[in-house]
């Protein structure tokens, strides 16, 4: 502690040069911070894919329907737990930019499938006793400023009713929390009866069938025997896990990661040769001072510790600084309005920033601390 | 013992030459190499310091004044022969050995000041004092001390770039005197100022000598500031070359 006022009056030496440092550390973990959550945000759907779960889909595409008469056959498969479908709605609310994944599902099998979804039992008993009825999670409801009982009109972009009419209409019933943060709670939940007995087409088919097996380990050999059941059908099936489904999903929009993480490297590269270079010439430029600490005694361990703390203390302010910025603008929520609804910084990732802090510090410290430290009091004096 | 416990100390040995020397110089050399060049700048140099005493070291450019200095600092290290302060040979020691050892036993004034322009006065001073575990009001004490030796107790907050030439090397040989080393060196601790300064430096360092027993090495081109030691050596060619006391 007792050294602290040196290291401060070495970094206030130059205000300036000091505060573009800071300033420049400070946006590399803005953005590290900030690009973190925007990665969370594409890979949750991954990270959240629960691992006794399957996907199944058309062989083709996921937008092709499956008949609904394939479930029993999936539930007859030895290792299979239960099953759920669901199908995509793609009603519009209001607005087109309002979007929101909307899906009819059979109500109590799919709440089961996912018990993450977490619905007061009241809520649940009076969704499953209202065919219109709905439900919602918790950011979609606070995002529309919905509550229970509000009645909420969806324009169907696909399904047309038998009176030709394409505006559907839901009651909201209840309203679902996430078991943990990374739980969606984005989503609009309806009965799949309503769906299939009003629709004029495809009537008997579902989108996609959610299927839980009892040992994980064995999902590829079930996934195997449930294709093998449908194989040569007019409708042919695609089985895999769910992170392998979500993965794929991710993969449509591009590798989202890896594009952060190349921006980042790029960053923090360019903010280790900045910090770096203020630091080298923070020493040149005291050659003749850190020439007098040693003549006063400073040992060399001492002035290697100063000039690395000088390093540290750049990199913790503004590093620091950066990832306070980051987080805030991150708690005030998805920045797409409604693309990236689960919008956080993870803990892991603050905790990759602080290591991050560490090591630049320490990087950007040790070549001018060894400078610092190997310099021979004589010549520099007489440089000096 | 701090500047503010110094009493009226030991008087002076007279004779150069005395059995309780503190500093023991024992045929000293010292070799550069520049290239291909061999620099002789000391050639066998054998002094002797007695406690308390003031000596000047005198010379041309280039005779190795210096260097002696230097080594008595034990910021560098002899080619060839022995340095001895007190009991201790430095020139047998480590880096982290002398670095301890000039932190306890040696003050350093140079020419041109060297205090730490984002420090204060005060601050400048303090820094022997970090290396000790002295507390810190401890340390601000010793500060306003040492200060107050050299006049400029009421300068402590200022800055070096607010103080004149002269103000600055009495903060300077207050940094060099606050953790009362057992030896005071000073490389040209007036060839930067004016008249009136260089006559309150010298003041300032006769009374640190006589008043407060100071042992005193002092590098100086100037006649008139060699004439307020006891002692002045000449220097020539790295060789000693007479001795005049006062």
């Amino acid at each position: 502690m007792k050294f602290l006022p040196l290291i401060w009056s070495n970094l206030r030496r130059k205000r300036v040069r000091t505060t573009f440092t800071l300033l420049s550390i400070l946006v590399a973990f803005l953005l590290f911070g900030y690009l973190g959550a925007v990665s969370n945000a594409f890979d949750i759907g991954v990270q959240i894919a629960g691992v006794d779960r399957l996907v199944l889909t058309h062989k083709v595409s996921i937008i092709l329907p499956l008949p609904l008469s394939y479930l029993e056959r999936i539930e007859q498969v030895p290792g299979v737990k239960e099953v759920a479908h669901a199908s995509w709605f793609g009603g519009i609310y209001q607005d087109p930019k309002n979007f929101f994944a909307q899906m009819a599902v059979d109500p109590e099998r799919y709440l089961s499938l996912y018990p993450e979804f977490q619905l007061p039992e009241d809520q649940k008993k009076a969704w499953l006793a209202d065919r219109t009825g709905a439900i919602c999670g918790k950011y979609l409801a606070d995002r529309f400023h919905w509550k229970i009982g509000d009645r909420i009109p969806l324009t169907a972009a696909v399904w047309q009713k038998k009176d030709g009419s394409i505006s559907w209409e839901f009651t909201l019933d209840g309203i679902y929390t996430g078991a943990t943060p990374s739980t969606d709670t984005t989503q609009f939940l309806f009965h799949y009866k309503y769906l299939d007995e009003a629709r004029v087409r495809r009537k008997g088919m579902v989108g996609w069938y959610i299927i839980r097996i009892d040992h994980p380990d064995q999902a590829p050999q079930i996934a195997d025997k449930i294709d093998a059941l449908f194989a040569n059908s007019d409708n042919e099936t695609k089985t895999s896990t769910e992170k392998a489904f979500m993965q794929g999903f991710a993969k449509q929009v591009g590798n989202i990661g890896a594009i952060i993480t190349a921006i980042l490297t790029v960053v923090f590269f360019i903010i280790l040769l900045v910090a770096g270079n203020t630091m080298m010439q923070s020493v040149r430029e005291r050659v003749t001072e850190l020439a007098v600490l040693k003549t006063v005694g400073f040992p060399n361990g001492l002035i290697l510790t100063l000039v690395l703390c000088e390093s540290l203390v750049l990199a913790i302010v503004g590093g620091s600084l950066g990832l306070g910025l980051a987080w805030l603008l991150i708690s005030r929520g998805d920045p797409t309005g409604g693309a990236l609804p689960i919008f956080y910084l993870p803990g892991e990732s603050a905790v990759l920033g602080v290591v991050f802090i560490l090591l630049l510090g320490g990087a950007t410290g040790t070549l001018p601390a060894l400078q610092a430290m190997r310099l021979q009091v004589v010549q520099s004096l007489r440089r000096g | 013992m701090s500047p503010a416990t110094i009493s009226q100390s030991q008087e002076p040995a007279s004779g150069a030459e005395t059995a309780g020397a503190l500093v023991r110089v024992r045929d000293v050399h010292k070799v550069y190499t520049r290239g291909s060049e061999r620099i002789d700048v000391l050639q066998g140099v054998d002094l002797e310091v007695p406690r308390g005493d003031f000596v000047a070291l005198m010379g041309p450019s280039g005779s190795g004044k210096t260097t002696l200095l230097n080594l008595l600092a034990g910021l560098d290290r002899p080619s060839g022969g022995a340095v001895q302060v007190g009991d201790v040979r430095i020139d047998k020691m480590g880096e982290g050995e002398l670095a301890r050892w000039r932190s306890r036993h040696v003050g350093f004034v140079f020419q041109l000041y060297n205090l730490l322009p984002t420090l204060t006065a005060e601050r400048n001073v303090e820094l022997p004092l970090l290396l000790t575990p002295l507390s810190s009001s401890d340390r601000k004490r010793h500060v306003a001390a040492a200060l107050k030796i050299v006049g400029l107790d009421d300068r402590g907050k200022h800055y070096p770039r607010q103080l004149s030439g002269g103000q600055e090397q009495r903060v300077a040989i207050a940094r060099a005197i606050v953790g009362d080393p057992t030896l005071l060196l000073c490389d040209e601790p007036t060839g930067d100022l004016d008249r009136k300064s260089e006559e309150e430096i010298l003041d300032l360092l006769q009374a640190l000598n006589r008043e407060h027993g100071k042992t005193i090495v002092m590098v100086t081109h100037n006649a008139h500031a060699a004439a307020r030691a006891r002692r002045i050596v000449y220097l020539n060619k790295g060789q000693l070359q007479s001795e005049n006391i006062q």
